[in-house]
């Protein structure tokens, strides 16, 4: 499809501003401006609006298709929460309106939300208190990182290293790295499950944090968890909770009820607002109660009279790590989602999500090797290692998949497993949908054998075929430029 | 509503293929001591019932004021198109383009957006954008650290103080000194800046317009920063970009910014969009998501995520940025908004936008006891002075329906009487001319 | 697996050529190949000190981005910066035009700690199975 610059034609229009009526002051003197302005395209209203249809139409979405990406929980996004954040009364609230009249006046129905969910999200976790601040699970991480090194600084102490399972997102050790720490990775043992022996080992005075995710990305619940946040405890080190899986555990288990010290929500997967194409997310970061008073500036507090207030007191805070309040327009759809599924829901959204993808496993484990274990919880990892055997790549699968009309699942993450697909079914995916799914998986195991050439091939459906990446790298080619 | 599809006969029919007679049975890996202590959440209500909820919540908000605030997020105009194409649930039901395949929607319009920014900006490369305009400075900071091994960074106090917080936040365990310049006449003080610029400095930071409104041309300071073989960094406002000098005819390294203004709504300060963008030369130290063009089998077009191994799920605790997602609906937001725009109306925009404010500036100078900064040109937001503290005045000024500025004494020591005003092209002839009348009775009462 | 006879090996994978007080360093064949296609460079600074089994240079295929490790200690004399916009060099010809430093050696001795050619082909051959 042609670049929207490539439809640019001189002299055409695409938005009609307002005329100047008022008194013409002199121009900006000319050493302040641009000599040439920026090539925007020159397009119609309408070229505008047939360009962009046209290019959502290219994507695979929730709202399209089934979209297995394991660890990005791509479940279903409620339609009435997107009215809500659209609400005038949201969307065209300034934030620093609550700097203009005594303690956030102008901004009482946003702090309430803001003050609600804090809450809501410290009873589904257990956590004393939250910040909603983080824009993203990543600047979570970094958050949390951040407070617990902002902690063992109050305490006096110069901890040096952070430790981090060899199963980990990326953005763990990338977050502890960022913050000023070195990164002690640990082994996963045959189980699947954080090696103790290596972990005991390397745990010591100097361990600042352990950061895991449970359950983890392998899609197991570690059941030595509790040992595991004691002996970390027992050395003054704290627990850093990834809560990108959150979504398998809601009313089941609690990350501060485990014994972790502090996390973060990927709010766009457990509480279901939109991915967006990569984003925004929301990342509130969750504390117990020996880190509250380190948490960003500023606070959402409700006074005596039923108001509410930003706190702008420094305590031991950390400092600002948002411009404000966090991404507001997220919150308010998670928000809007807790309401509506409430207590049995979101519990009732676990355990679907891990029946599904239990009998996603169940089904597909006779053809893929499942990479640990018999059971898992909201996601399956799988491995086409017996496919290598053919020369057939988990690439081939996914690609394949495309043309069956279905989003491939997480490949080659966790690196741990070989040729690894990871499979998240969602709790909002009907039965007939997953057994599509998993027939197409199927047959692509077969073809494996019978023809593996077609999976080589694939895609063929698509508007184009693969692309060569090594060339993209080689050659950076990162904007369009006129001829 | 949970929004789950299986009937009781379905769950029943999975579980006997898994093998187990129920869902607690797969929920046997967690001990029974770690089940919740409480989990007192209040059952869920219907759709209607929730936004009957929110929607009285949203009323609480003082959105019916006439906005005269910026500080760095404006309330501009937005176009119906640009909610109606964001609105393509093809788009934000989608993620990562991680299978370029079944992305090229996504992939083609980050490649167009990086497009947008480097027209902007001038420079060579943008990234995918990243969360908003105080961490694209930080990367942008941080960047600088890598490419000098230098561990000083000369910050303009005109920079917004919300991102000069969050860069100390950010580095303070990382034993990066960081020394603040002051603010003369309205711009930044280049005495102060080369008194401190050595061959130690990794970078130096301004901002344009800075935190007052002032426009500035850093071409001065730029030459002298590389000199040193620093980096020269600079904060800018996109809108202004349909008129101001942008940073790489100043010669400036990297360009970041919050392009809330192109079409994001305030939304009480979130989700935004961050935009970086640099010389070719630092590209392999630029953090995010990049797309890039290539060909397919059959020499197509098409594009796809490229130089991945600068990033954290290749590079892990050696990535350049532990950033993982971007803040791409905003940014098709944004390229949505330009497109419209377009070249012309771009221009005519950032047009408008200074021309209210300098009428905007007429008008106030008449009001008696308010005078109004003009030691530099301003873009569309400017400093003015009361004969009274300026929290008063705004409180004043609420009750006559008015949020009529920023009172600077919150960010800066001893300029309790000043306020910063902007003015949009949202604001008409008679809402300015109110403001100021508003403006006078106020300061007489 | 093409392991040229003349050359030291290390078991990160690296080869050294030795000529009086100077080295050239490079990558093996059968590095090169486990990386598949490289595509970007980070080499060290004429100039740069580097040290026996420690960081000298990055490389970067798609999806993934290594570590190389200087085979000797010394100082970086000449880098290869024919490589930084032909990186296909290194799969083309890892032992000639894909070479990526010259050193002066530090410590001749420090090549006890090397593999020759027959010890390298062994020990990739163990890696195999």
């Amino acid at each position: 499809m042609q670049l929207i610059f490539e439809k640019s034609r001189p002299g055409r229009e695409g938005f009609k501003l307002p005329e100047i009526d008022i008194p013409i002051a002199s121009d900006m003197p000319a050493k302040y401006c641009r000599e040439q302005p920026a090539s925007l395209p020159e397009v119609s209203e309408l070229d505008v609006v047939r360009h962009f249809s046209n290019l959502s139409r290219l994507n695979f979405s929730v709202d399209t298709n089934f979209y297995p990406l394991g660890s990005c929980t791509m479940k279903y996004n409620p339609k009435f929460t997107e009215k809500v954040a659209s609400l005038e009364g949201f969307s065209d609230l300034h934030p620093l309106l609550p700097q203009l009249l005594g303690g956030g006046m102008l901004a009482q129905g946003s702090l309430e939300v803001l003050y609600n969910i804090e809450k809501l999200l410290s009873e589904i976790t257990g956590m004393s208190a939250f910040t909603t601040q983080p824009l993203a699970g990543a600047h979570g991480e970094l958050t949390g990182v951040m407070l617990i090194a902002a902690y063992h600084k109050h305490n006096g102490e110069q901890r040096k290293h952070v430790i981090i399972p060899d199963s980990a997102h990326g953005t763990n050790p990338a977050s502890a790295a960022i913050a000023g720490y070195k990164v002690v990775v640990i082994p996963t043992d045959k189980d699947g499950f954080l090696d103790l022996q290596a972990y005991k080992k390397a745990l010591n005075q100097e361990t600042a944090a352990v950061m895991l995710t449970c359950p983890d990305t392998l899609g197991l619940f570690n059941p030595k968890i509790k040992e595991i946040a004691d002996l970390a405890h027992g050395v003054g080190a704290l627990m850093y909770y990834d809560g990108a899986n959150l979504n398998a555990i809601l009313g089941k288990c609690r990350p501060g009820d485990i014994g972790f010290d502090v996390m973060h929500i990927n709010l766009h997967k457990t509480f279901a607002t939109p991915h967006g194409g990569g984003g925004p997310g929301a990342g509130p970061v969750g504390v117990c109660e020996k880190l509250v008073d380190f948490l960003p500036i500023s606070r959402v507090i409700r006074r005596a009279d039923g108001t509410f207030a930003l706190d702008y007191r420094k305590h031991k805070s950390i400092g600002y790590i948002a411009p404000f309040y966090g991404n507001f327009g997220v919150i308010l759809k998670a928000y809007a989602y807790i309401l509506s599924l409430g207590k049995s829901g979101l519990v009732e959204a676990s355990e679907n999500a891990v029946l599904s993808a239990n009998y996603c496993l169940e089904r597909l484990k006779n053809y893929y090797a499942p990479a640990y274990g018999k059971s898992c919880m909201h996601e399956c990892v799988l491995s086409a290692e017996k496919q290598l055997e053919q020369g057939v790549h988990a690439l081939d699968i996914a690609k394949y998949l495309i043309d069956r009309g279905f989003h491939p699942p997480t490949i080659y993450f966790p690196m741990i497993v070989k040729e690894a697909m990871m499979v998240e079914p969602t709790e909002t995916e009907s039965k007939e949908t997953l057994d599509a799914f998993i027939e197409a998986m199927i047959e692509a195991a077969v073809l494996a054998q019978t023809n593996p050439e077609v999976l080589h091939q694939a895609p063929l459906s698509m508007p184009i075929k693969r692309l060569d990446e090594t060339k993209a790298a080689r050659e950076p080619n990162l904007r369009w430029q006129s001829k | 509503m949970n929004y789950i599809p299986h009937t009781e006969l379905e769950k029943k029919e999975m579980l006997k293929s898994i093998g187990v007679s129920g869902v607690d049975e797969l929920f046997k890996h967690i001990p029974k001591e770690l089940r919740p202590r409480s989990f007192n959440i209040p059952e869920g209500k219907s759709e209607f019932e929730v936004i009957e909820y929110l929607k009285l919540l949203s009323r609480k908000n003082a959105t019916n004021l006439t906005n005269f605030v910026g500080g760095g997020f404006y309330d501009h105009y937005i176009p119906a198109a640009v909610d109606a194409l964001a609105g393509r649930s093809e788009f934000y039901t989608a993620y990562t383009p991680y299978q370029p395949e079944c992305s090229q929607g996504w992939l083609q319009a980050i490649y167009e957006y990086q497009t947008v920014i480097c027209e902007l900006t001038g420079l060579d490369v943008s990234n995918a954008s990243l969360y908003d305009g105080g961490t694209a400075l930080y990367e942008a900071a941080m960047m600088a650290v890598r490419l000098t091994g230098r561990k000083k960074i000369i910050v303009d106090s005109g920079v917004n103080l919300i991102y000069r917080t969050m860069l100390y936040a950010y580095t303070s365990n990382l034993s990066i000194e960081f020394i603040e310049t002051p603010v003369v006449h309205g711009q930044a003080c280049r005495e102060d800046i080369y008194k401190h610029l050595d061959d130690q400095t990794a970078a130096v930071i301004v901002q344009n317009p800075n935190f007052f409104g002032a426009v500035d041309d850093f071409s001065d300071i730029v030459q002298q920063v590389h000199k040193y073989g620093a980096l020269a960094i600079a904060s800018v406002y996109p809108v202004s970009l349909g008129m101001l000098k942008p940073p790489a005819e100043m010669g400036m390294d990297i360009a970041t910014g919050e392009g809330q203004s192109l079409g994001i709504p305030l939304s009480f300060g979130g989700p935004y969009l961050g935009f970086i963008a640099v010389k070719k030369e630092h590209m392999r130290q630029l953090p995010g998501r990049i797309v890039g063009a290539t060909v397919d089998k059959d020499d197509k077009r098409g594009f796809v995520l490229t130089l991945q191994a600068r990033e954290q799920h290749i590079r892990r605790e050696r990535a350049t940025s532990n950033i993982c997602s971007n803040e791409a609906l905003c940014a098709l937001r944004a390229l949505i908004y330009t497109s419209l725009l377009g070249k012309a109306g771009f221009q005519k925009l950032a047009k408008l936008n200074y021309q209210k404010a300098e009428f905007a500036k007429s008008a106030l100078d008449k009001v008696s006891g308010v005078k109004v900064k003009r030691s530099a040109p301003t873009f569309n937001e400017f400093t003015v002075c009361l004969p009274k503290n300026a929290d008063e005045v705004v409180c004043r000024m609420i009750n006559k329906g008015f949020a009529c500025g920023f009172p600077l004494g919150r960010f800066y020591k001893g300029l309790d009487n000043y306020l910063l005003v902007t003015v949009t092209e949202k604001r008409t002839k008679e809402e300015i001319l109110q403001f100021a009348n508003s403006l006078e009775a106020a300061l007489c009462s | 697996m093409n392991i040229p006879e003349n050359l030291l090996y290390t078991k990160d994978h690296e080869w050294v050529k030795i000529e009086g007080d100077r080295a050239t360093i490079g990558i093996t064949d059968f590095a090169q190949h486990s990386l598949g296609d490289i595509t970007f460079i980070d080499l060290p600074k004429p100039g740069a000190k580097v040290e026996q089994s420690k960081w000298c240079a990055t490389v970067e295929s798609v999806k993934a981005a290594s570590d190389v490790y200087a085979p000797l200690s010394g100082e970086v004399l000449e880098a290869n910066t024919e490589l930084t916009d032909h990186p296909e060099l290194i799969n083309k010809s890892a032992y000639d035009t894909g070479w990526f430093a010259l050193i002066k050696i530090a410590d001749l001795g420090e090549k006890s700690r090397l593999m020759n050619s027959v010890q390298y082909k062994e020990y990739v051959q163990g890696l195999s199975k």
